[in-house]
């Protein structure tokens, strides 16, 4: 399976806010095992689809030629579970954009109600000399993930 | 703005970005050995530390990114030289230097980052900003 925690964005402000909703599946691999018997989305691919819609937010504010990565999670709070029949919302505010890395201020909701939120902090890799490491090719964007934007429905 | 609240508001400024306890914040508490910050929290602390105190810290001016460049004639054997030291003074005038003068070892660099570093750096940002 792809590695692609969010399905469609639904609204997109370059520079400053994204949203973007995901549909959880009884029919996908993660509820097999968490758990047997009571399939509950694990918060942690909550924080990877948030980590997602805010990436892709701050990415594309510099065209994509940054490789944006995750590097930091602070304050994460979960009020509550999200099973499988809920459509997740993720919305993602800019907290900063700089030449080293940024951060987004992101909210978790289910079926329209606030479930969690968390501060996600990233950093510009080649920012800190890892052309030296990974290349030319920007592995982040370089394959479907800058792709996401054309589900945008306007 | 007094030197007391420049202090409380960047022990406030950690405690946020590092999530630390406030009690953990002392004077003169390293950032790393310490209170635990990673490269990435620099980041995060400059970010708050701009929008607290209404100042704008270039890239590098706060935590210097490659000081010495690996250059023999300011850091030979470990040890940080007399010209490596001029470079350290000139580059981060807000900076401590008496007990890294005395040992200058380049692996002790980071205990240069300290909480009363930070504030004495803001209140020259401020009043520079004043002039």
């Amino acid at each position: 399976m792809r590695w692609i925690w969010i399905d469609r964005f639904t609204e997109f402000r370059r520079g400053e806010f994204a949203r973007a909703v995901k549909q959880l599946s009884l029919a996908e691999e993660v509820f097999t095992a968490h758990f047997p018997g009571y399939p509950v989305m694990p918060a942690t691919l909550l924080l990877e689809g948030l980590a997602q819609t805010g990436g892709i937010l701050v990415g594309e504010a510099n065209d994509f030629r940054e490789k944006v990565v995750l590097a930091k999670i602070a304050k994460a709070k979960f009020q509550g579970e999200a099973l499988p029949g809920d459509e997740i919302t993720f919305e993602t505010t800019v907290l900063y954009i700089r030449p080293e890395g940024a951060a987004v201020r992101g909210r978790v909701l289910a079926n329209g109600a606030e479930l969690g939120e968390a501060e996600v902090t990233f950093a510009h890799l080649d920012q800190a000399r890892s052309q030296q490491m990974f290349g030319e090719q920007n592995f982040v964007f370089g394959g479907f993930l800058k792709d996401m934007l054309k589900t945008l429905i306007k | 703005m007094q030197k007391e609240e420049i202090y409380q508001k960047v022990s406030n400024t950690l405690v946020e970005a590092l999530n630390v306890d406030e009690t953990e914040v002392k004077p003169n508490s390293t950032l790393q050995g310490d209170l635990g910050a990673e490269s990435i929290d620099f980041l995060d602390i400059v970010f708050r530390l701009e929008r607290e105190f209404g100042i704008k810290i270039p890239r590098g001016e706060l935590f210097p990114e490659s000081i010495f460049q690996g250059d023999p004639e300011m850091v030979l054997n470990g040890r940080v030289t007399a010209r490596g030291i001029e470079e350290l003074r000139s580059k981060m005038p807000f900076a401590d230097l008496t007990e890294f003068v005395a040992n200058p070892d380049i692996s002790h660099m980071s205990d240069l980052f300290t909480v009363d570093l930070i504030a004495r750096y803001v209140e020259g940002k401020l009043a520079a900003s004043k002039a």
